[in-house]
């Protein structure tokens, strides 16, 4: 009986929250800040976009989950290149001191640095390539900021190695390369992941920076130019989309990490 | 010619300053398919030892030498058996011990290997256990695994790093008759570092106690000259192995170190007893617990 009053309980209390939330923006768009469109408005401005969400009426105007995907992909590129450098790194953060006294403090340094600091920065270096820069320096952008998580994670699941799985390393006479692919990759792994989940919510981060920057199609740049159009309601409508989809993300990288914690 | 022999090994750890010298002039002979035990304080440099034997620790002075080449580093004719277990928990039973396999008899086909991974298996009693992983096995389970690891690889040494000091005292004898067992049945060269007299004695044909550290070093050895197999139960009651044993304890007394006499005053816990079964209230939380040297006034009720 008491059992399911809990479980009653843990599912209505959460509504009670969205419903505080609801109540609270109303209040604001009627009273302090009457630009902000209430959430009947909202809804009104946005329903074109969830009823239609693949429609393509035009390069700015898509439905919200065309866009979300065009985000995604964006978002999967740059994050596949932060995984591809940042493993190896950590590895050699974590394998090697003097790798580890040579690069730590510039990556402590660069790592704290907004995204928005890093995409001019892209842009520059990028500017040969033309048409193709913007879209390369979104990938920098990404791949640089979502980095550092995945680097450092690595290198403390390599450290943190006990010294008795070296031992048996040792004691079997396995190679250099045997010892890092049947030894301290399997027991990294749990580490590794836990970087890769939170590189994925950094990436996702980013994205919108990137495109509300370079004014590419997605989530991101329809954000930018809806408050550009002084659209207000359809910011919130990409600001729901874009928690939404981060919290989809996580959720699903922390069940392949809770995989590889059993193993 | 001895088949394993130390000869003036001397291992110590620190810098220059301060560096402890943990063995000194340790000098051991084993003849081939000998059991030797060596037992120590814990701490007094048992598994430094054993580590120079396997190769994973290198002594700053003197020679480890194995059927007469000197030893340099770890080999696949040295199998041993780590205090820890230390198997690789994301493997199963047999594929950690297929890891060791595959390092030795690279050359074999895939059955034959499995085979010999089963039979090893099977030899210390887990075949039931097979697939499962390290975190599913109990320490004496593990340990087995451990030991069927060292086994499989055949090597001419068998090293045993207090295998069985992690486990229950139940356990521990019913492991020590399987190390008995497989020995008599196969008859390798083993050297097992134990901090139990009594282990060291049944198992073993010759024991050696390893004086306290620092500076620790190989008291005479004793050879067991109790016939084989031999009967825990027994065991126990004939005098030649009470004399080992007392032999053997009185000379790791002797080496340990005096120790010195420590005044201390004690300090009794200066707390009330209270209910706790009263429930607290909501907010403020919890009183402070009532300390007697508090209490200024005591009633008495009569």
């Amino acid at each position: 009986m008491s059992n399911t009053l809990e479980k009653l309980k843990t599912a209505l209390l959460p509504l009670v929250g969205f419903a505080a939330a609801l109540t609270l923006w109303q209040a604001l768009s009627m009273t302090v800040s009457p630009d902000l469109p209430t959430p009947m408005k909202t809804w009104e401005e946005s329903r074109e976009y969830v009823f239609k969400p693949f429609a393509k009426r035009g390069e700015m105007d898509q439905g919200i989950l065309r866009f979300t995907w065009y985000s995604l992909i964006l978002v999967a590129k740059g994050y596949a290149i932060a995984l591809i450098i940042g493993t190896p790194i950590g590895f050699l953060l974590g394998l090697s001191k003097g790798f580890h006294s040579i690069f730590d403090p510039i990556i402590q340094i660069l790592r704290p640095v907004s995204p928005l600091a890093w995409l001019p920065l892209g842009l520059v270096l990028f500017l040969s390539a033309g048409k193709q820069a913007s879209e390369l320096g979104a990938l920098f952008t990404i791949a640089i900021c979502s980095m550092w998580p995945t680097v450092l994670n690595t290198a403390v699941g390599v450290r943190s190695i006990p010294q008795d799985y070296i031992n048996v390393a040792r004691a079997l006479k396995l190679s250099k390369a045997q010892t890092l692919m049947k030894v301290l990759l399997p027991a990294t792994l749990p580490y590794m992941f836990t970087g890769y989940r939170l590189s994925l919510g950094i990436a996702w981060l980013v994205i919108v920076a990137a495109e509300m920057l370079t004014g590419k199609p997605g989530v991101g740049g329809f954000l930018w130019q809806e408050y550009n159009a002084l659209n207000y309601a359809r910011i919130i409508l990409c600001i729901l989309t874009i928690g939404f989809v981060g919290f989809i993300l996580d959720r699903l990288m922390g069940l392949v990490e809770k995989r590889f914690k059993t193993a | 010619m001895p088949f394993l022999e130390l000869k003036e090994v001397t291992k110590g750890f620190g810098a220059n300053g301060s560096r402890t010298e943990v063995l000194r002039n340790i000098n051991l002979q084993i003849e081939e398919g000998e059991f030797v035990a060596i037992v120590g304080y814990s701490g007094a440099g048992k598994t430094t030892l054993i580590n120079m034997i396997s190769g994973l620790a290198s002594p700053d002075s003197g020679q480890v030498s194995l059927g007469g080449k000197p030893i340099t580093g770890p080999a696949k004719d040295r199998g041993i058996v780590f205090q820890n277990y230390s198997l690789l928990p994301w493997l199963t039973v047999s594929e950690n011990i297929l890891l060791a396999v595959d390092q030795v008899f690279p050359d074999w086909p895939p059955e034959k290997k499995s085979h010999h991974v089963a039979s090893h298996v099977a030899k210390v009693n887990l075949s039931h256990a097979r697939d499962k992983r390290p975190a599913e096995l109990s320490g004496g389970m593990r340990q087995r695994v451990s030991v069927a690891r060292a086994l499989a690889m055949d090597p001419q040494v068998l090293l045993l790093d207090e295998p069985l000091s992690a486990l229950d005292a139940l356990t521990r004898a019913t492991l020590q008759d399987e190390i008995s067992r497989i020995w008599q049945d196969n008859r390798k060269t083993v050297v097992l570092i134990t901090n139990d007299p009594d282990e060291g004695i049944y198992l073993a044909d010759r024991i050696i106690p390893l004086s306290a550290g620092p500076g620790a070093t190989l008291g005479p050895s004793i050879p067991v000259d109790l016939h084989r197999p031999r009967d825990r139960k027994t065991l126990n009651q004939l005098t030649r192995f009470k004399e080992i044993r007392s032999q053997v304890i009185d000379y790791l007394l002797a080496s340990a170190p005096k120790r010195t006499e420590v005044q201390k005053t004690l300090i009794l816990p200066d707390i009330e007893p209270e209910d706790l079964s009263i429930p607290k209230p909501l907010m403020g939380g919890r009183k402070q617990p009532i300390r007697r040297g508090d209490i200024r006034r005591e009633s008495v009720e009569i």
